[in-house]
């Protein structure tokens, strides 16, 4: 142990994976896989499972839960309503946000601190609190219980959420490249869409894939503003769980694994582009000593 | 801060001149006001229209209680109410653990990942997947994970760890298990990529310097990457505290995981009382900002700017 003290005082880079520290670290990171693996895993056998009383595994195996799962709960719909919805609420909360995030990070101008409240307030009160007086209105104007209900609510928490992931990213982008720009004649759209645009497409392609994921996950604003047609895959899998022994425990299983297969496919996708520890900047990755 | 307008004497002479008159163009623009602030035109109507407006609507709502009375019966009623009140304590008991746990147990782990390693993206892939999970997939999983024929009983007891199977669903721990799993990767996404923002170089600076590791964490990575800390307990916290799905399928919904979004819930989608369902969403609010309020004030005492990242 010594020697290797010793060797962690002369070259501490090196020697950090023999650390205790570390030990404990993967430890944690090795417990919470094993209980994510127990988690998943339990859904994924039992959806394949035909009885399941007692012992490690079920009885036999069988695929029909997914062909019932798929009949019985109107998935393809499901899916085609979960895939606009998710669509639209990333487009839309780009244009809508980027801009806004842009000014808010750059400028400062009368009643700043109010505008900035104004967005911080949706990300950071709980969805059920503005969602109950949001689904009021939208009732009252229409919009609640179809597709658009869904994704004006879905709206509220991502533009935020847009701004909030941009702003670093555009306080790291030296203004002095903008200015340049300007000297140069560029005006505003140019200097938007061909200086900011390309160095914050790191920041935006993360700001998107976080939208995506938190609007395919979003449980309480769509369960609260969505009709019977307008149900995105994670409340319809609600709906069929709290309704328990209607429908067999393994048909919902199945549904819950086709979720989990849908998000794992968008997530490697999105993990294709953009490496998730260089969201914030494109750092200079540590050299070899 | 930022002063009012003040409109210069002769903004009022004539309308056709005004759009051309270089000095009141350029005495607002010395004020920040420029053609620039209209990119925050679109984002402003949004948030007026679908945030600002249905939660003073809400606000105004809860003051007109459905059996009339005075404007604060409503109110009155909430906090009388020991089933009602006790919300409040419920759902800060589960949030506010939960999120300490997910950012404090974020920052060692994305600070050990920062360098290179083989298979660092495959693992960060597999610690991001419970984001795709969601609280509703968690909770069916928990269900049969955690129950008491679960795989996790059942090595407990084969390994004589207990005799018989340990209650971990349908209470307080179920929904703490499920706000783990959906929020640490969550915390752990958000904190890595605060730190990645902050340059290695500074370190590297420090460590020529004879600092060792707990002294460069200490005083160079830790103050740069406190804002993002803050931020992100908020965010997890939020998640935390409107912990909805969760609380009703693997937690004991009448009982000790009975939060405040469904005693929300409950007033407005089973009893149909709206403006009671309206008091508690307020209520709901003013304590989940309350705790925000504090950590924000505690955050605004650090540096924030660049971190010397490269962009």
């Amino acid at each position: 142990m010594s020697t290797l003290g010793l060797a962690g005082r002369s070259r501490p880079r090196r020697r950090l994976v023999a650390s205790p520290g570390a030990w404990v670290t993967w430890g944690a990171v090795a417990f919470f896989l094993v209980g994510l693996l127990g988690v998943i895993g339990s859904v994924l056998v039992n959806s394949f499972g035909t009885r399941w009383f007692g012992g490690w595994f079920p009885e036999g195996f069988t695929t029909n839960w997914y062909a019932d799962a798929w009949q019985q709960f109107g998935l393809a719909d499901l899916i085609l309503v979960t895939v606009e919805v998710s669509v639209a609420v990333v487009a839309l909360s780009l244009v809508i946000g980027v801009p806004a995030a842009y000014v808010l990070a750059r400028r400062d101008f009368p009643g700043k601190r109010l505008v900035y409240l104004a967005f911080l307030l949706p990300i950071l009160m709980p969805p059920i609190t503005y969602g109950i007086p949001l689904a009021t209105v939208l009732y009252k104007f229409g919009f609640a219980g179809n597709l658009s209900g869904v994704i004006l609510a879905n709206l509220v928490p991502s533009v935020p959420f847009v701004i909030l992931t941009m702003t670093p990213f555009i306080e790291q982008i030296d203004p002095a490249i903008e200015r340049a720009a300007r000297m140069c004649g560029a005006g505003m759209r140019a200097v938007f869409l061909r200086i900011l645009t390309p160095l914050l497409v790191p920041g935006i392609l993360a700001a998107a894939i976080l939208v995506l994921v938190r609007t395919v996950g979003m449980f309480e604003l769509t369960f609260l503003t969505a009709g019977p047609d307008s149900q995105t895959l994670i409340v319809a899998l609600f709906y069929s769980m709290s309704a328990a022994g209607i429908r067999a425990q393994q048909s919902v299983d199945a549904m819950a694994v086709l979720y989990m297969a849908m998000m794992l496919v968008l997530l490697v996708i999105a993990m294709r582009f953009v490496n998730p520890t260089q969201l914030v900047a494109r750092v200079k990755e540590e050299p070899e000593p | 801060m930022a002063a009012p307008v003040v409109s210069p004497p002769e903004a009022g002479q004539d309308g056709p001149q005004r759009r051309t008159d270089p000095g009141l163009r350029h005495r607002l623009a010395e004020r920040g006001i420029d053609s620039h602030l209209l990119l925050l035109v679109p984002a402003i109507v949004f948030i007026i229209g679908l945030f600002v407006y249905p939660f003073l609507y809400g606000l105004g709502l809860s003051f007109q209680p459905q059996q009339g009375g005075s404007p604060f019966a409503d109110y009155q009623r909430f906090f009388s109410d020991p089933y009602q009140r006790d919300t409040i304590w419920k759902t800060l008991g589960l949030a506010i653990p939960a999120a300490l746990l997910n950012v404090l147990a974020s920052v060692p782990i994305a600070y050990r990942m920062r360098g290179r390693f083989r298979g660092k993206r495959l693992l960060m892939i597999v610690l991001v997947v419970p984001i795709t999970l969601g609280t509703v997939l968690t909770a069916e999983g928990l269900l049969n994970f955690l129950g008491p024929a679960g795989w996790f009983n059942r090595t407990l007891i084969s390994l004589g760890l207990a005799d018989e199977p340990v209650q971990l669903i349908n209470n307080y721990w179920g929904v703490f298990f499920s706000l783990i799993i959906t929020g640490f990767p969550f915390a752990f996404l958000l904190i890595s990529s605060y730190l990645s923002g902050i340059d290695p170089s500074l370190e590297r600076a420090a460590a020529t310097l004879g600092a060792g590791w707990w002294d460069r964490f200490r005083h160079i990575t830790f103050p740069l990457l406190m804002p993002g800390l803050a931020t992100t307990f908020c965010l997890t916290f939020v998640l935390a505290f409107s912990v909805f799905p969760s609380a009703i399928l693997v937690g004991n919904p009448a009982g000790e995981t009975r939060v405040i979004s469904i005693a929300a819930y409950q007033a407005a989608y089973e009893q149909y009382d709206y403006p009671m369902a309206s008091t508690i969403a307020m209520i709901m609010g003013a304590v989940e900002l309350l705790v925000i309020a504090l950590v924000l004030l505690w955050r605004s005492r650090f540096y924030t700017g660049a971190t010397g990242g490269k962009g």
